[in-house]
Order: C-alpha cells, then structure tokens, then sequence
C-alpha cells in the first residue's frame, strides 16, 4: 500500500499554496527541487504571521507582556523542535542555517585553541575541543560544500590536516578505517548526500571516531526532512550510536528561510566557546572582559529569528502529524519510481546507488551528449523546475568524472504524476539536440 | 524549444577556432562559479588587431556557442571594433527581450537574443566575452571603454 493515498496526498498538496501557480506561459508548476529548497505549507506562513501580528517583541529582553510572550513562543518552538529529533531543548542552538551551524562548531573548535578561552571547562572534554599541528580532520569526499569548506578553513587555522573517507563509484563511501585513525580530532559527514541521495549509515561511521575518541558531527539537512532523526537513536535497538552534533537548516524541512539547528552533546555545549558574540550571549560584561551564558544563549548572540523558530516548528509539527515514517516511505516510493523511469531510458545515467532503499530525497542523473543545464533549461520551458551544476559538491562530480549534473528532489507533496510529467519532457530534450532518444 | 535556434547548436557542436594556440600574448581562466563552466582563453594582438583567439571551454551549449561566436567576430578586427561587439552583444543579452541584436555589429551573435529573457542564462553566453576582455586588458590592451559603460547593478 502506498503512503499516501490519492486523497491525502491531495489534501497535502493543498496545503502548499505556491503548487498551484503556474510558470512559463500558463504551464502547472513541476517543483522537483525540494533539495534545494521545500516549499511552504500555508499553516508556516500563518504561524509566522501570527507572531508578527499578535506577538512581536525581542526575545529574551523587556519585562512587558509582549516580550513574555514573544519568549515564551521561541522558547516553546525549540522545545518543539528538540522533540522532532529526540533531543532535549538546551542541546537545541538556533542558527542562520545549516551552514552557519557547522561553522559554530567549526569556529568553536578553533577558539577553543585561544589563551583563556576554556579555561573553566573539564580538561578532558577542552582536551577534544582543542586541534593543531598532527591532528586530523576527517571529512567525506561527498559533501556540500557547507560541510567541507568550514573544516579546510578549520585546518588551515589550527595546522592540523584535513583527510577525507573516498566515494565508490556507485556513491558509497569507502571504508572509514583506512582514514580515521589515531590522529583524527573531528569527522563531519553527511547523512544523505544532496547529489547521490545516499544514505549513509551513522552508526558504524560515529563508532569509528568514538573508538579513536574523535568528536563527530552529522550533516542532516538532507536527511531530516525525509526521515526520523533521533539523535540519540542512530544504532540498532534505540541504542545511542548518535553524532556528538548534528545540524540542519528549517528552509529544508518546510519551514522558514533564516533559520537552522545545531544540535550537541551538553557536556559539549557547556565546555565550547562561544562563535558569534555580543548582546543575548552574555553572562556579565565589563570593559576588559566578559563571561557568557550557558548553550543555547551562549551560542546565539543578537535578537534571534522568533517568527522563523515558529515557523519552524509549525514545519515539524506539520511533518509530525502527516508522520515521518509515511514521509520516508512516500519518499523511498517516489526513489524507486523515478529511478525505474531513468532506467528505461540508456541515454540517461543516473548517478548514485541503484537500490531505493539506500537512497533519498534526489535523483541526479546526466543526458549522454548534453549538458545539464541544457536539459535544465528545455525542462524549465515546460514548467519542470529541477536542479542543474554542481549543487555545491564540486569535489564529489570532479570524483565521477563530471563537470555537472541534474537533479530532480522530493519533498512530502511530490507525486508520481511530477515524476511522469518531468521524464515526459526529459524525453523531448535528446531531439532539441538533434540527438535521437 | 525555441532559445536553441539553429545557430547556438552548430556552434555548440563545431566550436569554431577552438583549442589552444601559440603565439598569444595572454591567456586567463574564467569559471562560472554557480554552474562549473569553465574557459581557458588566449588571445593574440598585433598592431591594434586582434590576430588570435583560442580556447577551450567546458560548459553547456550556450556558453560554448557563445564563445565560438565571439572568436569568430573577434578574430581579424580591430581590438577597438571587438570591444564594440562585446558591447552590443553585452547590451543585448542584457535587455530583457527588449533588444534583438544588430547582425552587422554581432554577426552570428544575433542567435541568442532569446538568452535575455533567461536571466540566470546571460552569465553562461557572457562567459567567454568576459574572459576575453579580460585577456586583452592583461595584454596590456585598453579596455576601459567596457566598464565606463558597464550596466549598473542593482
């Protein structure tokens, strides 16, 4: 049986006011790049015009009402949000998004370094903050940028080594033995990535770095909106085989652009110097120096984003009731359908493993002969909004022996019939070419 | 569609003057960081003409069509006329649909005037153009007649 039935999934779809539009002179919209960025249910916009319009006041400051009430909403949003993903709300950091939560823990780690700046903190824990010269970095040769650039820039600060676990070429990853070792510091690595769509298994990745006491974080932004993240649950059983930190960005998981989440440890948090700094973080402030607040506030300097935490945990709220299991199984259907479609065709190479089951979220391919944006382009002319280049994993196309693909992405209101229309059109683009099919 | 005309896909196909040559008095790299492309680029001037442009491109079929064209106007003129034609062609691709393009200033170039209307297309047929000014200004070439009458950006 199917997730979703027709009726549901129409209802769903109803839900997202932009999918009726039109594009391209009066052609039904065909949005194939949640992966870049979901759309938005109408109960996120109201949620966020509901705080504007009845609730609005800086977070954290003021003794009027408003203001209890503005915090009380961003503070309930992360509660919210820590459920969603198993966590408990002091271990939930709001963020620009995704990216800026990497490079929290990125620039942390590298504070971390600096005279003084943990000095309070257990020294075993500073000890695993704290990387130079000898140390490594271990990242994933399929990586977004987001999770690649912030951990070269960390070496390059520290003078440790950045190190990174190959891509087969069917988009697994190589075994992580032969690169995390004794020397490693940090792992960062994806949980699907945003061009293959594989799923990689957290588990034995983060056991891997535990054994050598290395921190791990996991990049989810691909994964949380497409399946059940519990942080604390990675292993068999519920057993916490989970990262040290993990991050995702809400404009991802049907919630609002301008916000993402760092989840950590708390032994963590507590010990880590803050990123960003000024008002909001603070404990006490003097002219010479400062102390800082315990996480989260220590690690969200300024008046945070209260309307876009609301919107955000409307999104997961929304993802919460439709259910996550369905969710992913909607997804792994509309994998397998997608992938059997491109499969028929032997002009279309798909890249990525073969098994849907292993996948999610996105199916990149190339088109013998033409270049993606090419076949972006003619699918645009017919209203099929996919993704076409590099989508920000560079290194992992230069890995295939490719300068850029295209990628159609799901999201919780994609159907079999955008799948339909999108391999429809993809079959007129070899003739545009004035190559056969 | 109709954005691919004839034209773009013979040149896409047949790159003209393509591949690297010697002599030139400067070559530079130019990559469209959003999409990947990328162009090698070199050119030759001798007394105020422009004797050599050569390349190679990686990219999609716009940005190589558009480089082809732009060797083949530039090749043989004057470097004063060459920037004139990136000019026009920069004016075109630039208009929104509102400028056609002029056949006797841009030659084969007029086949891509439906690129205006894609504005995320634009950067991929300036690609080779930009590189081009820019190796005639490391040639010691002055190019200052492009930016005096760059269009203004928002």
């Amino acid at each position: 049986m199917p997730a979703f039935t027709e009726e549901e999934l129409a209802r769903i779809r109803a839900d997202f006011p932009v999918l009726s539009r039109t594009v391209r002179d009066g052609r039904p919209l065909v949005y194939l790049d949640s992966g870049a960025t979901s759309q938005k249910p109408w109960c996120v916009l109201e949620a966020e015009q509901e705080f504007y319009s009845t609730r609005n006041a800086a977070v954290h400051r003021g003794a009027h009402q408003l203001a209890e009430e503005a915090t009380e909403a961003f503070e309930g949003a992360r509660a919210t949000v820590a459920r969603f993903i198993g966590a408990r709300p002091d271990e939930v950091v709001f963020t620009k998004n995704g990216t800026e939560a990497i490079n929290l823990v990125a620039y942390a780690m590298s504070n971390a370094g600096a005279p003084g700046a943990i000095d309070g903190a257990d020294p075993e824990v500073a000890a695993r903050l704290r990387l130079g010269p000898g140390d490594e970095i271990v990242v994933t040769e399929m990586e977004h940028h987001a999770n690649l650039v912030p951990w070269q820039e960390l070496a390059r600060r520290t003078g440790a080594t950045l190190r990174w676990i190959g891509v087969t070429d069917d988009g697994h990853l190589e075994d992580p033995a032969t690169v995390v070792g004794e020397r490693t510091k940090v792992l960062a690595f994806t949980q699907v990535s945003n061009v293959l769509g594989t799923l990689n298994d957290v588990a034995p990745l983060v056991a891997a770095a535990r054994a050598v006491g290395a921190l791990t974080l996991v990049d989810a932004c691909q994964s949380v909106p497409h399946l059940p993240v519990d942080v604390r649950a990675f292993g068999p059983d519920g057993v916490d085989c989970g990262p040290d930190f993990l991050a995702f960005t809400g404009h991802k998981v049907l919630g609002p652009s301008g916000i993402g989440v760092l989840w950590g440890r708390p032994e963590l948090l507590a010990a880590m110097p803050p990123f960003i700094t000024g008002g909001s973080m603070i404990e006490l402030v003097h002219m010479e120096r400062s102390t800082y607040a315990p996480p989260p506030q220590r690690f969200e300097a300024g008046v945070p984003m209260a309307a876009q935490a609301v919107g955000l945990a409307t999104a997961v709220e929304y993802l919460t009731e439709t259910g996550m299991e369905r969710v992913h199984q909607h997804d792994t259907e509309l994998t397998a359908y997608c992938l059997e479609q491109l499969g028929e065709r032997p002009w279309v190479k798909v890249i990525g493993p073969r098994d849907p089951t292993r996948r999610v979220g996105a199916v990149a391919f190339t088109v013998e002969g033409i270049h993606p944006h090419d076949v972006g382009q003619v699918l645009d002319d017919r209203g099929i909004a996919v993704r076409t280049g590099h989508h920000c994993a560079w290194p992992l196309h230069r890995r295939l022996g490719i300068p850029a693909s295209t990628r159609a992405s799901f999201s919780v209101y994609t159907t079999r019939a955008d799948i339909d229309a999108f391999v429809e059109a993809l079959d007129t683009v070899p003739g545009v070419f004035g190559l056969s099919a | 569609m109709d954005l691919y005309g004839e034209l773009i896909l013979d040149h896409a196909k047949r790159p003209q003057h393509a591949g690297l040559r010697d002599p030139f008095d400067a070559e530079v790299h130019h990559v469209n960081p959003t999409c990947g492309d990328e162009v090698t680029l070199r050119v030759a001037v001798e007394d105020g003409v422009v004797t050599d442009v050569s390349y190679e491109a990686q990219g999609c079929s716009i940005s190589i069509a558009s480089t082809s064209v732009l060797a083949e106007e530039a090749i043989g003129h004057p470097v004063e006329q060459a920037l004139e034609t990136f000019l026009a062609m920069r004016r075109m691709l630039t208009s929104k649909g509102a400028d056609e393009g002029d056949p006797e200033q841009i030659g084969d170039g007029v086949a891509f005037a439906g690129v205006s209307r894609y504005p995320s297309r634009v950067k991929c047929a300036l690609l080779g153009w930009t590189a081009f000014t820019d190796a005639l200004a490391r040639s010691g070439e002055d190019i200052s007649v492009v930016s005096e009458t760059a269009p203004s950006r928002p």
